[in-house]
């Protein structure tokens, strides 16, 4: 029977509280973790981008790059607004209808003689409303958000076509086209609208009481509520949030193409950027993730569409490698993390 | 006992996390049928010696563990079941969803061919259930069973897997007293009948009333071991802690002196199904406890005040004025906060940061511009309450689920001190710490409450009520039934307290 060992434990006591020496390599790997969680699948993005100039030889030119930084530029922009959603434990599959109505009143604004510049308000307004209707179902109603934008998914999709009669809009003389096609200091618009955005999202998430509150509703929602946190209000933030993404993403498509199609704009968008954000590592239950890996992971899914093309892949086996690709990936991470999810 | 040879020897056990020694050359040495208990601060390295001993961990290389003297490699939960052991976690790991049955055989089902053979599955656990004497058949839904039952459920796994060595992971923290006295009896049943039994738990009566030898461990090493006629409070503490707690109950305020006017006042509050009429007035500079049997309604009373469920009936008012509280927003808004009894599932955020966790509800009013946070002064304030409160973190980004017990409830008081609130309500406090912390826990409300602030402790506890409140409430079944310790009333004892809960006594209230 060993006595009680006072030293010892008066020494543990007096150097417990706080930072000590001896806790400087825990911090170390905190911080290494954490960086490690915020690169995320920079790797593989990296890795992909190589293997895709040795096999084509030129995925790497300037050119080639900033094709595909302006086809990611609209799944970037759907992406962060998901990001928000599904930081919340929620998930919104109508971002791609929303787009697609949104487009269709950005052209029909644009139809306006004088005023045409009023299509992009009108299209981000449209956006906005619809997600407020996702939101408000969700946060008032407490209806489950997968039914509710299930729902919205097919409805919008159905308003887009009754607001172009079912039939494609074009608007040769688009006043906003500059946006789809045009370069600011030699850079697309599309892409710095997206970076921009991703940067809007980011200041939201980090550095407001918003932000806090959005990764705390995700995280436990019911201490969120017990906390005195409006549960309700960010939950229509959010879901306005991804709705007014989704109506920018409208504006983008329509000046890119002068035109709307209330039926094919925008279909299976949702799944590309759902897949954007858990590519980017952002936990499916909510609480846990960032817009930067959303960033990535939507510039993955544009690699992979361009490079694949590049290489002369058929448009079949694209599908095959870029679904393979995303299970990958995730299980990667999963696998790369498992081991330090503990302490 | 003596005269028999140790079932279980673990010797020169050691673990070693990433940076955190957990466990240093730790021994243990269990014989069948003795109830060994196992005690040691949050931290001190019971759950990772346990986890070890249950498969769920792997331990450094360099130590042994013997079973019937046969040295014997655990790699996984199978290996251990199949090796005797069994264990009963804090948070019980039953699936809801399935039979009484079903769960006792998970992952062991009853085949015939490809098909589950329910008969015989339902069979063999009959006579299981019926050894431990409970009411309820193999059929039933887990979902259906209280906390209690379930437990019996989780027993009854062990059995019919032949368990020889049964660990059991604080059993009694949600069960009413008449279920942990029911427990004790099938814990000694299964004592006679040659179980060996490793009993953890903080709670020292469970310890004396219960165990035949314990042993303690501290900061990750074996302290040593106390046979029955050996164990005594002030010796197991002083091994726990390391130093003596001379006054481990904290009451520095004097009851009458720092007793200010009527701060809280709550009048006739139901909410037509658990609380029903209750009224009562909590004074500035008070410690006013609410004891009560599980299930009386304490809880719901708090939460009502809080505005965290909905009230259909009654008034409260702070210092006179009266207050309207619909949500938990508004009352923290009037200075009223609530520390629940769950801090995983109601109070803290897991996966966020020891600083996001102090500085949640007090972001707003740092904010500038009203919404832009104030980093500087998070990184201030998580850095103040690490210090004021004691809590042993190795940074303030460390996410809070990866704190002991102990630490994660400073955490979360300190989230609710940040508010400088006027009244606290707490709920079971020191449920799940370890006695440094509860006297630290303790010494914090008497502070508060020096300081004008007025506290409801809700406690099942009784020696904590008695030792630290000015005043206290006994409820019953939903109505405040009596009240001890105030001009007018009995005096604070616990056999006053328990009279009136059980209905023994009925005091005017």
């Amino acid at each position: 029977m060993t006595p009680p060992n006072e030293t010892s434990a008066s020494a543990q006591r007096s150097g417990g509280a706080g930072v000590d020496a001896g806790t400087r390599s825990l911090q170390k790997r905190l911080a290494w973790r954490s960086t490690l969680q915020a690169i995320g699948m920079l790797p593989v993005l990296i890795i992909l981008g190589i293997a895709f100039q040795l096999m084509s030889g030129r995925f790497m030119s300037v050119q080639n790059l900033s094709i595909v930084a302006q086809q990611a530029s609209i799944n970037i922009v759907l992406a962060a607004g998901m990001t928000f959603v599904i930081l919340t434990g929620g998930i919104d599959l109508s971002v791609g209808s929303i787009l697609a109505a949104a487009a269709m009143v950005a052209i029909l604004g644009s139809q306006i003689p004088e005023w045409g510049m009023l299509g992009i308000p009108a299209a981000l307004l449209m956006g906005l409303a619809l997600g407020f209707v996702n939101g408000a179902l969700i946060a008032f109603v407490r209806l489950p958000p997968f039914i509710v934008t299930l729902g919205s998914l097919t409805a919008v999709r159905g308003l887009a076509r009754l607001l172009g009669n079912d039939t494609t809009q074009f608007n040769p003389d688009l006043p906003f086209a500059f946006i789809g096609n045009g370069y600011i200091f030699g850079v697309p618009w599309l892409v710095v609208i997206a970076f921009v955005v991703v940067l809007v999202s980011w200041f939201i998430l980090r550095r407001t009481v918003l932000g806090v509150h959005i990764y705390a509703v995700g995280g436990n929602p019911d201490a969120a509520r017990l906390t005195g946190i409006k549960v309700w209000a960010v939950l229509l933030f959010v879901y306005c949030a991804s709705g007014l993404a989704s109506g920018l993403g409208g504006v983008m498509s329509a000046a890119r193409l002068y035109a709307a199609n209330g039926l094919q704009l925008g279909q299976s968008y949702e799944l590309d950027a759902i897949a954007a954000v858990i590519l980017g590592g952002t936990s499916f239950v909510g609480g846990i993730g960032s817009i930067w890996g959303t960033l990535i992971g939507a510039l993955i899914i544009a690699v992979l569409s361009n490079g694949l093309i590049l290489v002369g892949v058929s448009d079949i086996w694209q599908f095959i490698i870029k679904g393979l690709v995303i299970i990958g990936a995730v299980a990667l991470d999963r696998y790369r993390l498992k081991g330090s999810a503990r302490t | 006992m003596t005269g028999s040879s140790p079932i279980l020897e673990m010797s020169g056990i050691s673990k070693t996390f990433p940076g955190v020694k957990a466990l240093s050359d730790v021994s243990l040495t269990v014989y069948p049928g003795e109830i060994h208990a196992l005690m040691g601060e949050n931290g001190a390295g019971k759950s990772t010696l346990m986890k070890i001993l249950s498969g769920a961990y792997q331990a450094d290389t360099g130590g042994e563990i013997r079973i019937d003297g046969k040295p014997v490699e655990i790699n996984g939960p199978l290996t251990a079941l199949n090796h005797g052991i069994a264990t009963i976690y804090q948070e019980l790991s039953l699936a809801p969803n399935l039979s009484v049955a079903e769960n006792m055989l998970l992952g062991r089902e009853h085949r015939r061919g490809f098909f589950i053979d329910r008969g015989a599955m339902e069979n063999s656990c009959r006579s299981v259930l019926e050894r431990l004497g409970v009411t309820f058949g193999p059929s039933t839904k887990v979902s259906e069973l209280s906390m209690a039952e379930r437990q019996l459920v989780e027993i009854a796994r062990a059995l019919i897997a032949n368990a020889r060595i049964l660990i059991m992971d604080e059993p009694t923290t949600s069960l009413s007293s008449r279920e942990t006295e029911a427990l004790f009896a099938l814990v000694r049943q299964l004592r006679a009948e040659g179980m060996a039994i490793i009993y953890i738990s903080h709670r020292m009566a469970e310890v004396y009333e219960l165990a035949d030898r314990v042993s303690v461990l501290r900061d990750g090493t074996y302290v040593g071991t106390l046979v029955r006629e050996e164990i005594s409070a002030d010796r197991l503490v002083r091994m726990m802690v390391g130093r003596d707690l001379s006054s481990f109950y904290k009451k520095d305020h004097d009851a009458r002196g720092s007793r200010g006017p009527v701060l809280l006042s709550v009048r006739n509050i139901g909410d037509g199904q658990r609380v029903h009429d209750c009224s009562f007035d909590l004074h500035q500079g008070e410690t006013l406890g609410i004891a009560g049997l599980v299930g009386a309604g304490r809880t719901e009373l708090a939460r009502l005040i809080y505005g965290a469920d909905r009230r259909i009936s009654g008034e409260i008012s702070l210092v006179g004025k009266p207050l309207s509280i619909h949500r938990p927003e508004d009352a923290i808004e009037a200075g009223i906060v609530y520390l629940t009894e769950d801090r995983k599932q109601l109070g803290l955020f897991l996966d966020m940061t020891v600083r996001e966790n102090v500085n949640l509800n007090v972001l707003g009013r740092d904010a500038r511009a009203g919404t832009i946070l104030n980093l500087k002064a998070a990184r201030d304030r998580a850095a103040a309450a690490i210090k004021a409160l004691g809590i042993r973190v190795a940074g303030d980004v460390v996410p809070v689920g990866s704190l002991s017990g102990g630490n994660q409830q400073k955490v979360l008081l300190s989230r609710l001190l940040e508010t400088k609130p006027r009244v606290l309500i707490l709920d079971e406090p020191t449920r799940g710490v370890d006695i440094g912390a509860k006297s630290e826990i303790y010494r914090l409300i008497d502070e508060l409450v020096r300081s004008g602030v007025g506290v409801i402790v809700i406690s099942s506890e009784l020696p904590e009520i008695v030792g630290i409140c000015d005043r206290v409430l006994v409820m019953r079944e939903g109505r405040i039934a009596g009240e001890v310790g105030g001009t007018g009333h009995p005096p604070i004892s616990q056999e006053n307290i328990v009279a009136i809960a059980t209905g023994v006594k009925e005091a005017a209230a």
